[in-house]
């Protein structure tokens, strides 16, 4: 099975990187920081978003550890709600959010719809400089004493009842939402007016669909986020009393807001996730993805569903049973179109041929994580199930299945899919399908256990437990050191790659897709001339006739 | 085994018999949850080994060495359609169920028996109606329908009985409530589940599900002298409320015997059922609960009174059944030491030790 | 939507045209000036839309609010002068009419016609700051500041204002009524504020689009920037038009 592979390489006693590429065409600093390049600004939020990751998994082991033993013993309590704040904050705003769209968005989406740069090249800086900006003041608070309120938020915990850095947080999300609501803001803007002549939006690559509807999630729900931001700063700081219920105001008005924005905000974190797994699946069966179609409006379908669900977290918070009638349905629905791709992701294999180079190993990985992430949902979707298993262990897993097994797997899966684009360089091939299988196995044994420990009714965000729950969490730390081998491994070899890597030439996967017509790496304009798009997206059988052509005219 | 140090082999002995993998069912609506949970968890089963056959059964079928050209093939309708569907009925059949169960453990049924809930930082404080107190537990008759009506003080917790599987969030200004029936008796954990701080993990208690007989004794030996309405009476006193609500014609506010559970019409037109979350509103914020017919003059007891305050007030309302016992009130007004001295709002002083009509 | 297949035609050619070939300000990015105004067109069309969502959390607190504490609602709104309030509206639809003529002077290119117009905008959304602030010092005078400087007496004790007294002949507020004119103000000045905050960023832009103006920037082909600043503008101008009978109408229709 191992020797079966598409990779196809250029000879590499004569193969070099091509001397003119983006990352050669200027030098120096400045070059970069005031680049324009959609790629280069790709690569700078690449460095910025991996600092944050490990940021963010350093925190993880710090809870993993302490949840060791059943006694609140390893740090103080305080310490430990600093710990999972942190974590929170850190891989959603700083880490989930931004990772596909803003790195392998941003370096793709222009050559995917054949344009030279993004719409807005100096909007797309800004987002970078917003998102640092923020991450500076994240690491200000981290590094001044932390803050504790949980990455959610809640009033009155986070307006009135705690002395940390609330505010400084507040504002660090405050910035990297704007950041992310430039980078969708572009995104929209650039796959409706910067399309080369022929891409119709049906010719369009599902990478492309998948990371529009994730931009339209982040443009319309962002902003709700940062006005609630804005309240909770004004009510800590002046005392308006929007949220406190002895000055008349509502708590439960700040859960609508915060929820409005951040359920949707899931649905901008997995999307483009879900667009690289086309992307992969179509390149290593070598087929075009079954039902177009109805991937891409899933896509779009997703999207605007999402945007009706939020309640579906409150349901246990007094709201009225109506209300939950109607959120629940709402939520019954939108697991519907997830389930649609996986099928058509399944399917896609079906009368293929297969191999399993690393970005299909991930693919794989996302697509059994995902599916049981995604089910676990409708466990908690269901009204009446949701009062036992809401706010334990069972949500904590839940969303670890959908965002580390599905999203942050469809992220390495990119990682490694594009790397050759990228760099112009393989990365090795055996230690990263090692990476891969281990990653897995350590992803199952952390997050499996804390379903059950959600049944038990483990609850969240809890330093100390009951000792009947120490042999489950005993696994799950286990788990999650083999889970932190598995995404170290990559740091070590992708690194590796970038001096001693193959030569990758245009297209090591024989993909289909306008950036895979280029050189690795890219030109920084992309293409010496506007292509023009005259086939279908994943036509194997125009690729098969171009290479034909090539061959024969040399 | 032996060989293994005897202080790892007694770690392991203590985790091998000292770990769960199922809450046990211990209220009327655990199994019901229960079943569908487990139908749940048979679909989730069915759909990923579907999934996972799918997956592998075509890796292996098609495996490039296999199959080394693939047949393009656009999609079938008709395949979409199935796995639009039937996903989409299965998860509407958990909808419908779940809902049901919500509604169930929502609803309380009329004859539950009332015990309040107050959480705080980092403490449960339950109540039962006959005054007595309990701190991070909870002690309740088996088969009896028990409604918890939950207040928090401070920020947002949540009161989590996880073998009843049942759960309700505290939240500050309003009250919420959760019902169940306790259906074995034993020890059971309490959890805060809604972080709310330092000691978020330190606000767990007992829930104690006893026999009727000892459970009365337990009432009996637990009490702390007055029921939480003889406080609210105390309060009801003390706080003037007779002043304007009393038995005489020219009352300046409504007569409150036998308020709770009646129809009450506002001065805005609406007509609503008088129960506890009214009864604290019109307290706190009185002037959107106006009566009809009556002055927008009570004032607000916003910051006067606790919770429990609210709580022991509610309560008398809630047994105040008689003007006979709305007159008794209104004489112990004038009896109290906090009345020593002080004019009551008809201008006259109330002398200690004397009994007034 | 139109997209851009619509210019495939012109594409084609220009995709041989030269570097040198296109006019200065057309980012190489572009194939076309046509595209490069319908982009940046539509890019400010969806930050509008960004915005909209924005003040609509703010505006959501408004309707829950306003719902529940009416009568706070009403006469906290008395505090506010329908005349200074009606002034502003005026000022800003002006300044609209005065940027929808310099938008139209771009286009026609004449520069001069552009400067005066924008110069007149300009004027004018100063005057509306100025109003505001004047608005904002009264309410600083009288102890209406939420969470800052705040006191109910104007509303538990109505005649102790008469100049709002002889107009509105308000009935006194019960206590726990009066304290939720304070969430009135805060809301008053938060959406206000961050309407003000958007003249201020928009008067800002003003002034560099006047310099540059001058510098025959915009009269020479190249609307865009004013354009799409016309839309902020007007943006901004419609946002006021919902807030001013939200929050000084409220008793008078």
């Amino acid at each position: 099975m191992s020797a079966a592979t598409i990779v196809t390489l250029p000879d590499q006693s004569t193969a070099r990187i091509p001397k003119m590429n983006f990352l050669t065409k200027e030098n120096g600093l400045l070059s970069w920081l005031l680049t324009g390049d959609h790629k280069r600004i790709a690569t700078l939020y690449l460095i910025s978003i991996t600092f944050f990751f490990f940021i963010g998994g350093a925190l993880a082991g710090l809870i993993r550890l302490e949840l060791l033993t059943p006694q609140s013993d390893l740090m103080a309590a305080d310490t430990y709600n600093k710990v999972f704040t942190m974590h929170g904050v850190i891989m959603v705003f700083f880490f989930l959010v931004p990772s596909v769209p803003a790195t392998i968005g941003n370096f793709l989406i222009p050559m995917m719809v054949g344009a030279k740069d993004l719409a807005l090249p100096k909007v797309n800086l800004l987002s970078w400089y917003l998102y640092v900006v923020a991450g500076f003041m994240a690491i200000y608070t981290m590094a001044s004493g932390g803050v504790d309120t949980g990455w959610t938020f809640t009033t009155p915990l986070s307006t009135h009842y705690l002395n940390t850095h609330v505010i400084s947080t507040g504002l660090a999300i405050f910035v990297a939402g704007f950041s992310s609501i430039f980078t969708g803001l572009n995104f929209i803007v650039t796959i409706h007016k910067m399309r080369c002549p022929g891409m119709t939006w049906f010719r369009l690559p599902l990478f492309v669909w998948s990371n529009y509807a994730a931009s339209i999630l982040m443009v319309l729900g962002t902003p709700v986020l940062a006005i609630t931001l804005v309240l909770i700063v004004l009510e800590r700081t002046v005392g308006i009393g929007v949220f406190d219920p002895a000055k008349g105001g509502d708590p439960l008005l700040f859960q609508h807001l915060f929820w409005f924005y951040s359920h949707p905000a899931v649905y901008i974190m997995i999307l483009p996730g879900m667009g690289v797994i086309s992307e992969v699946v179509s390149t290593f069966s070598r087929k075009r993805v079954f039902g177009y179609t109805a991937v891409a409006f899933s896509s779009v379908a997703i999207a605007v569903f999402g945007f009706f669900v939020w309640a579906h977290h409150m349901f246990i918070m007094g709201i009225s049973n109506y209300a939950v009638l109607v959120f629940s349905l709402l939520t019954m629905l939108v697991a519907v179109p997830s389930a649609i791709k996986i099928f058509n992701w399944a399917f896609t294999l079906y009368k293929g041929s297969i191999t399993f180079e690393t970005p299909m190993l991930y693919a794989f990985g996302f697509m059994g994580l995902f599916t049981i992430g995604g089910l676990t949902g409708v466990f908690l979707g269901a009204s009446g199930t949701d009062i036992h298993l809401t706010e334990t262990y069972f949500i904590v897993a839940h969303f670890h299945f959908v965002m580390v097994g599905g999203m942050l797997m469809a992220f390495l899966s990119g990682i490694h899919f594009w790397w050759p684009k990228w760099t112009g360089r393989m990365y090795p091939e055996k230690i990263s399908q090692l990476a891969a299988v281990v990653t897995f196995i350590g992803f199952n044994f952390t997050f499996f256990p804390q379903f059950i420990l959600g049944m038990l009714g483990m609850p969240r965000r809890y330093a100390a437990y009951p000792p009947e729950f120490q042999v489950l969490n005993v696994f799950s730390t286990a788990g999650a050191s083999i889970l932190g081998v598995g995404y170290l491994l990559p740091i070590i070899y992708l690194t590796w790659s970038l001096k001693y890597g193959a030569i990758a030439g245009n297209n090591p996967w024989q993909a289909t897709g306008l950036e895979w017509q280029t050189q690795s790496p890219p030109l920084t304009e992309n293409f010496p001339e506007i292509p023009i798009m005259d086939h279908e997206a994943y036509d194997y059988e125009w690729l098969e006739a171009q290479q034909r052509k090539e061959v024969a005219s040399v | 085994m032996n060989q293994i140090s005897p202080v790892l082999w007694q770690f392991l002995v203590k985790w091998m018999t000292n770990f769960s993998l199922f809450p046990p069912e211990a209220s009327k609506i655990a199994p019901q949850m229960d079943a569908l949970f487990f139908f749940m968890v048979l679909v989730s089963l069915i759909g990923l080994t579907l999934v996972v056959l799918l997956l592998v059964s075509f890796s292996i079928l098609y495996h490039k060495n296999r199959n080394p050209v693939a047949t393009q093939i656009e999609g079938s309708t008709l395949l979409e359609a199935t796995w639009t569907i039937i996903p989409l009925g299965l998860f509407l059949i958990m909808f419908v169920w779940g809902a049901l169960l919500y509604f169930r453990i929502y609803t309380p049924p009329a004859n539950a028996m009332n015990i309040y809930v107050v959480g705080k930082q980092w403490m449960w404080k339950a109540e039962h109606p006959g005054g007595q107190h309990e701190i991070n537990s909870l002690h309740i008759p088996i088969n009896q329908p028990v409604q918890l009506t939950i207040i928090s003080q401070d920020v947002f917790h949540s009161f989590s009985i996880p073998a009843f599987r049942v759960k309700r969030e505290a939240i500050p200004g309003r009250y919420t409530t959760v019902w169940f029936e306790a259906t074995a008796t034993g020890t059971y954990h309490l959890f805060c589940t809604q972080y709310c701080g330092t000691n978020h993990s330190q606000m767990i208690g007992d829930v104690v599900v006893m026999t009727p007989e000892d459970f009365k004794q337990w009432l009996a030996t637990s009490t702390s002298g007055n029921s939480l309405a003889q406080n609210g009476e105390r309060l009801f006193s003390s706080l003037s409320c007779t002043a304007c609500h009393n038995t005489r014609p020219d009352a300046r506010g409504p007569n409150l015997t036998g308020v709770y559970g009646s129809h009450l019409t506002l001065t805005s037109g609406q007509t609503i059922t008088v129960d506890d979350a009214y009864l604290r509103s019109a307290i706190l914020n009185p002037s959107q609960h106006i009566t009809q017919g009556y002055a927008p003059i009570m004032p607000t007891y916003q910051g006067q009174i606790s919770e429990d305050g609210v709580i022991a007030l509610v309560e008398y309302l809630k047994h105040l059944n008689t003007d006979y016992r709305l007159q008794q009130t209104t004489n112990t007004t004038e009896l109290l030491p906090e009345q020593e001295g002080a004019t009551t709002p008809a201008g006259k002083a109330a002398p200690a030790g004397e009994v007034k009509q | 939507m139109s997209d851009s297949t619509v210019t495939a035609q012109e594409t084609a050619g220009s995709a041989q045209a030269h570097h040198g070939e296109h006019p200065p300000y057309q980012r190489h990015h572009f194939e076309s000036v046509e595209q490069q105004f319908d982009t940046t067109n539509f890019a400010m069309w969806l930050f509008l839309l960004t915005e909209v969502m924005f003040f609509g959390g703010l505006f959501m607190a408004y309707l829950l609010m306003r719902n529940w504490y009416y009568p706070a609602f009403v006469e906290a709104s008395h505090q506010l002068n329908i005349g200074w309030g009606t002034a502003n509206t005026a000022v800003l639809i002006s300044s609209s009419f005065t940027m929808a003529m310099g938008v139209y002077s771009a286009e026609m290119r004449r520069k001069g016609a552009l400067v005066f117009f924008l110069v007149l905008t300009f004027i004018l959304g100063l005057a509306f700051l100025g109003i505001k602030s004047i608005e904002y010092s009264e309410k600083w005078e009288k102890f209406h500041i939420p969470g800052i400087r705040y006191s109910t007496s104007a509303f538990t004790n109505p005649q102790s204002d008469p100049e709002v007294y002889k107009e509105y002949h308000d009935k006194p507020l019960p206590p726990d009524m009066a304290s939720k004119t304070e969430l009135y103000f805060f809301l008053y000045f938060a959406m206000t504020g961050m309407h003000a905050l958007h003249m201020i960023i928009g008067i800002a832009i003003l002034g560099f689009m006047i310099f540059r103006a001058k510098n025959d920037a915009y009269t020479t082909g190249h609307v865009t920037f004013v354009e799409n600043f016309g839309l902020y503008w007007h943006f901004v101008d419609i946002i006021w038009i919902f807030l001013f009978p939200l929050l000084y109408l409220i008793s008078r229709y």
